[in-house]
């Protein structure tokens, strides 16, 4: 162990200003649509009236002729289709020949300003002609035909998978009990506050500079390279700080490849920003996914098997989806034993603006249905829901039936601290008729196991530059979103280097300049940046410790770095500044500069879709809801929430906490209120699906008045993987909500709200069939035949598998070998 | 009917400065403030007056820059994020939001400031409750609100403080 080890910790879990904290509060920060470039031009796009219909003819002589308008471009400008994933390029930047939501681009108008540019869009006759409209998954399935895209799986399913990780019927056979229950999780958007903003400009050098609100700069720059057909290297992306993103900005937009053409077209620098209800439209959020959860269990509560089928309503792109389905159901089993596991899951195209990844991406549905369902289970049962949990936690560096590989984890200690804050033996199932306590948890990975294109390269660089004047800046490809990862970067180098943040500049989300990390989005941030930034700032202060050490006259391990000093362990007097120390170092060495890169751990499943779900790590979060139900009015109000969840380590327990309650806020707003739902509007207009609530107003969210009080418990139990054992918080404190808000309902009224959102008028229907002495639930009925594909078969570890699939369907367990 | 001019000349009157400015009659003061004064710290987030993104002061009262038509604000006091601070010192609410977690992206930040300064100039030592109300119409999607909340009292004690010690 080197001195370094041994010292306390001088900046990480300190509460501090972020780094761009001052920015912020001056109004200073620039974000995309704040950025402006002498003869900029403006964008707005046409945008296509119709569900589905066939483009039969495009004019844009009109609009092309008014006055002030610059360009006009169509799809026939963008043979070439883009989308997030490898699987999935199935968009174009402007729809060529066919559209598939209200909403999807047909056409844009460049023009001085974008009252000229919007008065032209008006001007450009697209005639359509109209196809049948999927409009939610059962059609989806009953309608093969019309087609919405001509690949994917079979007729309108885009995605259709299954797996099982040993025999599920067998195991459900042998239990006491087996339930049975189905869930619908409504679909629901980010809303971040920020619209999507994007500056496109021919450089000096020719070369295209593309500003945006982008999430994931690099996965943009390649795609901006394959739809414009240039170098990847004449592109560069600046993702400017995001107005929030919560994965709203992590597709490549069509707005982003429209400017940056027309820039390189006409040589002018070329802006668009959406309206609020385009970026309804645009979407790629949460995805609405109907369950079937099938789970035995014995009589004292431990479960023995879980059947998880899942059914996506994908809209009318690919976007994340492929991902999507994956992540209904693969961390279901991270956070109970679950000792055989199958899971089917199944996406369809319908004729939606296309879902996406939101904040817990796929997770919440499933995690929503998994733990009301262990609610419902306890009741059956009498045991205490927390008990229950407790019971079958998942262990320590354990692997799952599906082989992810569980390193650390605090989910029992976050569950008993929500117990003891929120004083649940005492209160729960005891408070009077109309209030109540209800318990969740949840899982969540940190940083997805496998890049979403793949390679063998890092997923996250980091490169430092310091020099004689005392400056260390970093440079790294991540994205500031809002989350604080700015504040991630400089807090690692900070406390390596013995200095105070404030010393550290940040250079991050630039294609042209930093190298390269994949993006802000499944939690991977903290994680892999902070690795990468670990081993930069470890190598760098190797240089420096060498040459102060020479200095100073002590081996280079005795060297330590503290308070903006380098000096002697033994003898703190004999030192130097930080800044002399690389003074030394530069006249030693030369130019002072380093890297570092981090890439995932190789998971150990070896079966065909095992790299979906493998994490470096996972948190754990356990929730307490207290409601309050008003049985005449089913209004429900939430007084307060315990939340305790495993961070590992808070590397700034300001920003830490700050994740925590805003998950928590996002979790509540979906769980009472947020749905992004449709409705067709009436055959004599042209019963087109549009968007029921397509602004701020209408798509209810909590205000400051809504939100109620959050005790937080953070759990640090340095994780391994993780730089200074910090795990993720950007996501895993939004999922027990929603199930923990149904939960405490339950407890409340008795009675089982088994859809998200749960409205009043869901509890008052419930509440009435309760009276009439009828199942006093609201939720699905029942779940679709869906012609999933035969499983994948997979024996779980503690079968004697290895991770692989087992070819033929009679292959039977292998005889355990015994240790010789 | 008199002809509508394409563009009107107007002095206004921000954070303190006068400020001589020819726009388009039908602008609202947000694009003013954004494109014509190159003040890009009011933000926008519906321009339909839902969110509160876009408040700015006039004549101390806080109002959604969105929905006002600049040509309304000659001669009226305009203050915007950008007047809060004192040269580099920042107003006790900026100190504030960045110590205490009310800005996560930041992006509401400059309407919930200028919200909080007006509440705050009429009512010093407001409860959490009060508070609450005051930001009501301001989304946030990032914080949850509490530590924004946070944030407000503790700059509300900051500004007694200060009050006590100027007062003779």
């Amino acid at each position: 162990m080197d001195a370094r080890d041994k010292k306390r910790f001088e900046v990480v879990g300190k509460n501090r200003r972020r780094v761009d904290g001052r920015a912020k509060a001056l109004g200073q920060l620039r974000f995309a649509d704040d950025h402006a470039l002498p003869r900029m031009l403006h964008c707005k796009m046409l945008r296509s009236p119709h569900p589905h219909a066939v483009i039969e003819s495009i004019d844009t002589d009109k609009a092309a002729k008014h006055p002030g308008v610059h360009l006009v471009l169509t799809g026939k400008d963008f043979p070439i289709p883009f989308g997030i994933m490898p699987v999935s390029l199935d968009e174009y930047a402007l729809a060529p020949e066919r559209v598939r939501y209200v909403g999807d681009p047909v056409a844009a108008v460049v023009a001085t300003d974008e009252q000229t540019a919007a008065e032209a869009v008006e001007l450009i006759e697209v005639k359509y002609k109209r196809l049948k409209t999927i409009s939610d998954p059962v059609e989806a399935l009953q309608n093969p035909e019309t087609r919405i895209h001509d690949y994917g799986e079979q007729g309108n399913i885009h995605r259709n998978q299954s797996y099982e990780f040993g025999d599920v019927a067998e195991a459900l056979a042998a239990s006491d009990h087996v339930f049975e229950d189905t869930f619908f999780f409504e679909g629901n958007t980010h809303l971040a506050m920020e619209q999507q903003a994007s500056l496109a400009t021919v450089e000096g050098d020719g070369k295209l500079l593309l500003t945006t609100s982008t999430q994931n700069p690099h996965y943009l720059h390649r795609q901006l390279s394959r739809v414009l057909q240039m170098p990847a290297s004449h592109i560069r992306v600046i993702a400017a700080p995001n107005g929030g993103g919560f994965g709203g900005k992590c597709d490549p937009a069509n707005h982003e490849m429209v400017v940056a053409k027309a820039a390189l077209l006409l040589g002018r620098p070329v802006k668009i920003c959406l309206t609020r209800e385009e970026v309804f439209y645009q979407h790629r959020g949460r995805h609405p996914v109907l369950m079937k959860f099938r789970t035995g269990v014995t009589k004292d509560g431990k479960v023995t098997a879980m059947h998880l089928q899942t059914l996506l309503d994908g809209g009318g792109y690919g976007s994340h989806g492929p991902a999507s389905t994956f992540y209904t159901g693969v961390l279901t089993p991270v956070t109970y034993e679950i000792p055989r596991f199958k899971f089917e899951a199944c996406r369809t195209f319908t004729n939606k603006p296309p879902c996406g990844p939101k904040r817990g991406h796929g997770t919440p549905q499933p995690r929503f249905g998994q733990e009301v369902q262990l609610d419902k289970i306890a009741e059956k049962l009498k045991l205490d829901p927390a008990e229950l949990r407790l019971g079958m936690v998942t262990k320590p560096d354990s692997l799952t039936a599906s082989w992810l590989r569980v390193g650390s984890t605090g989910l029992a200690e976050c569950i008993r601290q929500v117990v003891a804050r929120s004083d649940w033996k005492s209160r729960y199932g005891k408070l009077p008729h109309g209030r109540g306590l209800g318990l969740a948890c949840s899982a969540y990975m940190c940083g997805a196991g496998v890049s979403i294109y793949w390679n063998k390269m890092p997923h996250s660089a980091v490169q430092l530059l310091l020099d004689r004047s005392g400056q260390v800046t970093v440079f790294c490809g991540a994205t500031e979103l809002g989350q604080g990862s700015d504040d991630v970067l400089a807090t690692i180098v900070a406390e390596v280097l013995g200095i105070d943040t404030g010393l550290v500049r940040c250079v991050t989300g630039d294609t042209g300049i930093t190298p390269i990390d994949l993006g802000s989005y499944s939690s991977r941030v903290t994680i892999m940046m902070g690795n990468a930034a670990l081993q930069a700032a470890g190598r760098v202060r190797e240089t420096i410790a060498g040459a102060a050490a020479e200095s100073l006259g002590i081996p280079p391990d005795r060297v330590v770095f503290s308070q903006g000093r380098v000096f002697a362990a033994e003898d703190p007097g004999k030192g130097m500044s930080f800044v002399e120390a690389i003074a030394l170092a530069e006249a030693k060495s030369g130019t002072l500069s380093s890297v570092g890169s981090y890439a995932p751990p190789k998971a150990p499943g070896k079966y065909k879709g095992a790299g979906v779900g493998p994490s470096p790590a996972y948190s754990f979060s356990a929730c307490v809801v207290e409601t309050e139900v008003d049985p005449k009015t089913g209004w429900i109000t939430v007084p307060k929430i315990w939340i305790a969840h495993d961070i590992g380590r808070a590397l700034n327990p300001v920003l830490a906490r700050g994740q925590v309650i805003g998950g928590i806020y996002m979790g509540l707003g979906e769980a009472l209120m947020e749905e992004q739902v449709f409705r067709r509007l009436p055959a004599k207009l042209s019963d087109a699906l549009v968007h029921r609530i397509p602004s701020m107003l209408e798509y209810k969210s909590l205000t400051a008045l809504d939100m109620p009080e959050v005790d937080v418990a953070l759990i640090e139990d340095p994780d391994p993987n993780c730089p200074f054992g910090a795990k993720e918080v950007g996501q895993g404190p939004l999922l027990p909500v929603m199930p923990a808000v149904a939960n405490a309902i339950f407890d409340a009224v008795g009675v089982r709200i088994d859809e998200i959102p749960i409205t009043p008028d869901k509890v008052l229907r419930a509440l009435e069939l309760k009276n009439a002495g009828k199942n006093p639930r609201i939720g699905p009925e029942q779940f679709p035949s869906v012609p999933y594909p035969k499983p994948t078969f997979v024996l779980p570890p503690w079968e004697g598998g290895d991770g692989n699939e087992l070819k033929r369907p009679d292959d039977k367990p292998l005889p355990k070998k015994v240790a010789a | 009917m008199s002809a509508v001019p394409d563009r009107i000349h107007l002095k206004l009157s921000v954070n303190g400065e006068e400020a001589q400015v020819s726009f388009a009659p039908y602008k609202t003061l947000l694009e003013v403030l954004r494109e014509d004064l190159d003040l890009t710290g009011t933000k926008h987030g519906c321009e339909l007056g839902e969110c509160g993104a876009c408040a700015v002061l006039i004549d101390g009262e806080p109002r959604l820059s969105c929905l006002t038509l600049a040509l309304e604000c000659e001669g009226r006091a305009i203050q915007t994020v950008e007047g809060l601070a004192q040269g580099t010192k920042l107003h006790p609410l900026q100190a504030a939001f960045a110590d205490h977690g009310g800005s996560q992206c930041g992006y509401c930040t400059p309407g919930m400031l200028v919200t909080a300064k007006a509440f705050l100039d009429a009512n010093p030592n407001p409860t959490r409750e009060q508070i609450k109300e005051a930001i009501a119409g301001n989304l946030c999607r990032c914080t949850g609100y509490q530590q924004i909340v946070d944030a407000i009292e503790s700059a509300a004690a900051e500004m007694r403080s200060e009050m006590r010690q100027e007062a003779p």
